[in-house]
């Protein structure tokens, strides 16, 4: 289990919503850009990743309960969107990683994994 | 034996209103959570909510969710004007979508929809008139679960 702090280091991103809580911990990525497959198929406490950037990213997390949002690919959602996910206290976290080097990453430095 | 109500209140969808999808289902969330019932009822009422919601917006024209709380269970219906389901069971199969590319741009559209609806509820009732419209009834029991 990593931290989101963590995360957030690993990663390399840079954190979009500034005061939220990134001590929670957390071992399950959700990683997809199909909000569909979230909505059916990810588990409460999950961090969704994706590489969309509308406002249903940040209401799909919401009604999941997503503890967190990591967008890839170095995009950037627009005030709005981080406005939104700031309210709903999601973090959102943005990095220039694809969706697989980001997930690579992580799974690398959760703990079980280390050699 | 008529329930007795603990809350109720109507949402109304506009269909095509992409930028406001899922802000009836947020406050539908926020207002259960808000009731103490149980967080996974909620999460699953708020999953089957949205996916109305989007359905509604994606392929209706107006339509409206009403929600309804009485001490054992969540009732919700999105009730829509819009161009209706011809084939039921067709719609209700796992991939098959009439999706937009706005639509799946925005994630959506896989064809997922009505059967995660049916998934997260404990009665899921569809009935749907072409040209008309689609109404669904669903219900989850919560059976006084409080957090």
């Amino acid at each position: 289990m990593l931290t989101l702090r963590e995360m957030l280091v690993v990663v390399g991103g840079e954190l979009l919503t500034p005061g939220l809580d990134l001590d929670a911990g957390c071992s399950k990525i959700f990683a997809s850009d199909l909000m569909s497959d979230v909505l059916a198929f990810s588990e409460p406490g999950s961090i969704l990743m994706t590489g969309l950037v509308n406002p249903h990213v940040v209401r799909t997390a919401c009604l999941v309960d997503a503890m967190a949002i990591i967008i890839v690919q170095g995009k950037r959602p627009n005030a709005d969107v981080v406005d939104e996910a700031a309210a709903k206290k999601l973090p959102i976290i943005a990095t220039g990683c694809s969706m697989f080097e980001a997930c690579s990453r992580i799974s690398r430095s959760l703990p079980g994994d280390r050699p | 034996m008529t329930e007795a109500v603990s809350f109720q209140q109507e949402f109304k969808v506009k269909g095509g209103d992409f930028s406001r999808g899922g802000e009836a289902s947020c406050e539908i969330k926020n207002l259960l959570r808000d009731l103490g019932l149980d967080p996974q009822l909620v999460r699953r009422a708020a999953i089957a909510c949205y996916e109305a919601e989007m359905n509604i917006i994606m392929y209706a024209w107006q339509g409206q969710l009403d929600l309804l709380v009485t001490p054992h269970r969540i009732r919700i219906i999105a009730e829509d004007k819009g161009p209706g389901i011809a084939d039921i069971k067709q719609a209700m199969r796992e991939g098959y979508s009439t999706a937009t590319p706005e639509m799946r741009e925005l994630g959506f559209g896989a064809g997922m929809g009505l059967a995660n609806i049916k998934k997260n509820t404990d009665t899921f009732r569809i009935t749907s008139k072409v040209g008309r419209g689609t109404r669904l009834e669903l219900t989850i029991k919560t059976n006084g679960r409080k957090a």
